[in-house]
């Protein structure tokens, strides 16, 4: 009686995860398949649009992880090493766009940032005007895909022990050359997954970007706009599109897993 | 094993609100509607005036461009009735086979009309400055029935403000919304300077946030509406009866109450002559200039 109930659970475990399990692996592999299937690149070369958009994407994503390694590692530093009051709170809003519908992000830049915007009014006063621009495609991908890098180089700063820097600083060293020397050299690792998390992030934007930059061919139009846009006219470079995004994203996970496995044998 | 019976607990829930899900969308027939963006408003009133008819249906309305609604009807979406704002997306789903081509009727005309913010920052005063100034421009989405009416109206322009005009005009193209109603946020919010919509689009809503220029009869493009029940519906007879509706005078009057105009009686394109054209370029302030479906029908 035992023996029977205790297989019936296993069974019931191995059932339960396998559905979840292709719940979440089907629709890829359908999406793989009948890109293949239906010779999706032979439609390929006429649509330039996948080209632009590629680059675009490439262009304004290099721009974003510049951008949270020079704004986010001081950010990630500080959290990481002070006590101040208020620090719930600001770790709050660092991570609110993680979870935060990315549409409702969008609206939120467009009433900072937009012509009209809290900000965006000033700033049109001196003749810039964001939205409709590559700047507005970064400012909404920077918006969502930041938080991913300064979680990550938190948690890569809090992993080196007070007693190295305290020794190091013993020895001499201070600020910027404990900094370069010391703790850069041992949480590398998780800075660069975090990296890779938030280049992942912001290729994948969509919400953000199509609320607060629009949706025009080589101007705002990143790859997974790309793929909303075309998808009832041109199945077929939706689909590439797609396909492409999805290496894009594998890569991504792999090697930001690579780097955590490597910290953790290192730790 | 505490693990399988929590996972034994996670099953019969799951079980016990899928039936529930299930049962309550038995209880009530379900009509599932696929309507054109521009249409939102008017449909929304119309499904609420047919409900009163009939205690016993439900009415789901899925709004969307009317080729992405073509698109999900292709790739296999359930849906009982296709109300569409041209007949190329009816006539895809029609070369499908799930809308037979006897079923689709006109039930609805539109046109189009330029809009600027209200304080109107790149200083619009009509058709012609779109190729000539130097502006935000904003439209639907290459593909949509709208896009393609503004297209050919641009293209009509050319022989009155210069051959590359329609060329000069989407040069000024700064962003291509998914559908119609994004194009009239986008004016409102005063984020773009000039869009193309439907007449019907500016709704008491965003009516003070936006000036309407009229857009003159011989250019204009004249959007009819057809719809249609899928061949695949499990409520023919409700579908059927919610098309009757539509076309009836109540249903109509509901229409022209959101700026729609019936459909032609009988189309007569041989006919169609220039009208007088003398409120060109002048913003519209009143509210009857609004609905010109005489002047369409004289025109039709």
């Amino acid at each position: 009686m035992k023996l029977w109930k205790l297989k019936a659970d296993k069974l019931l475990l191995v059932a339960v995860s396998a559905f979840a399990f292709l719940l979440l692996a089907v629709p890829i592999f359908v999406l793989v398949i009948s890109g293949l299937g239906s010779r999706a690149w032979e439609g390929v070369p006429e649509s330039s649009s996948i080209l632009t958009a590629t680059l675009l994407s490439f262009a304004s994503t290099l721009a974003v992880v510049c951008l949270a390694a020079l704004l986010g590692t001081p950010l990630a530093y500080l959290l990481s090493r002070f006590e101040f009051t208020g620090k719930r709170i600001v770790s709050l809003f660092i991570e609110l766009p993680i979870v935060m519908p990315p549409a409702v992000a969008g609206l939120a830049l467009l009433i900072t940032f937009g012509r009209r915007g809290f900000i965006g009014a000033w700033l049109a006063d001196a003749g810039i005007v964001i939205p409709f621009t590559i700047l507005a495609v970064i400012i909404a991908q920077f918006f969502i895909s930041a938080p991913f890098y300064i979680r990550s180089a938190q948690v890569g700063f809090s992993s080196v022990s007070a007693e190295v820097e305290d020794a190091a600083r013993v020895d001499g060293a201070y600020g910027w050359q404990m900094f370069w020397y010391i703790t850069l050299p041992i949480a590398w690792r998780a800075l660069a997954s975090g990296m890779i998390l938030c280049w992942a992030r912001a290729v994948g934007e969509f919400g953000a970007t199509i609320l607060f930059a629009g949706n025009l061919q080589g101007r705002t139009q990143t790859m997974p706009l790309l793929v909303y846009s075309v998808f009832e006219r041109d199945i077929s470079a939706a689909i590439w599109t797609g396909l492409i995004l999805i290496v894009l994203a594998l890569v991504a996970l792999f090697v930001s897993q690579w780097f955590a496995a490597t910290q953790d044998r290192l730790d | 094993m505490p693990i399988g019976r929590c996972l034994r607990t996670v099953c019969v829930i799951a079980a016990l609100s899928l039936s529930i899900l299930s049962t309550l969308a038995q209880q009530k027939r379900t009509l599932t509607i696929y309507a054109a963006t521009s249409l939102t408003d008017a449909f929304e009133e119309l499904a609420a005036a047919f409900l009163e008819h009939h205690p016993e249906a439900d009415i789901v309305l899925n709004f969307a461009s009317s080729s992405k609604l073509a698109a999900q009807l292709l790739a296999g979406a359930p849906a009982d009735i296709f109300a569409s704002a041209n007949s190329a997306q009816m006539d895809l789903v029609v070369a499908d086979g799930r809308i037979s081509a006897g079923a689709v009727q006109s039930f609805a005309t539109n046109r189009l009309l330029l809009i600027v913010p209200a304080d109107n920052p790149a200083g619009v005063s009509g058709i012609a400055d779109l190729g000539s100034k130097t502006l935000l421009l904003v439209l639907a989405v290459t593909g949509t029935p709208i896009r393609d009416y503004t297209n050919a109206m641009f293209a009509s322009y050319n022989d009155e403000y210069g051959d590359d005009f329609a060329k000069r005009a989407l040069a000024n193209l700064v962003s291509e919304e998914s559908n119609v109603r994004q194009v009239v946020a986008r004016i409102a919010l005063g984020e773009a300077d000039a869009g193309i919509v439907y007449q019907t689009d500016v709704t008491d809503e965003v009516r003070d946030d936006v000036i309407r220029f009229p857009i003159a009869d011989r250019h204009n493009q004249l959007a009819s509406y057809p719809v249609a029940a899928l061949d695949d519906t499990a409520l023919p007879e409700l579908s059927e009866a919610f098309i009757v509706f539509l076309r009836s005078d109540d249903g109509q009057s509901i229409l022209s109450a959101y700026g729609f105009c019936s459909p032609p009686r009988e189309l007569d394109e041989a006919t169609a002559e220039p009208t007088a054209e003398s409120s060109q370029d002048k913003p519209i302030e009143d509210e009857t200039e609004v609905a010109p479906c005489e002047a369409l029908e004289a025109e039709g």
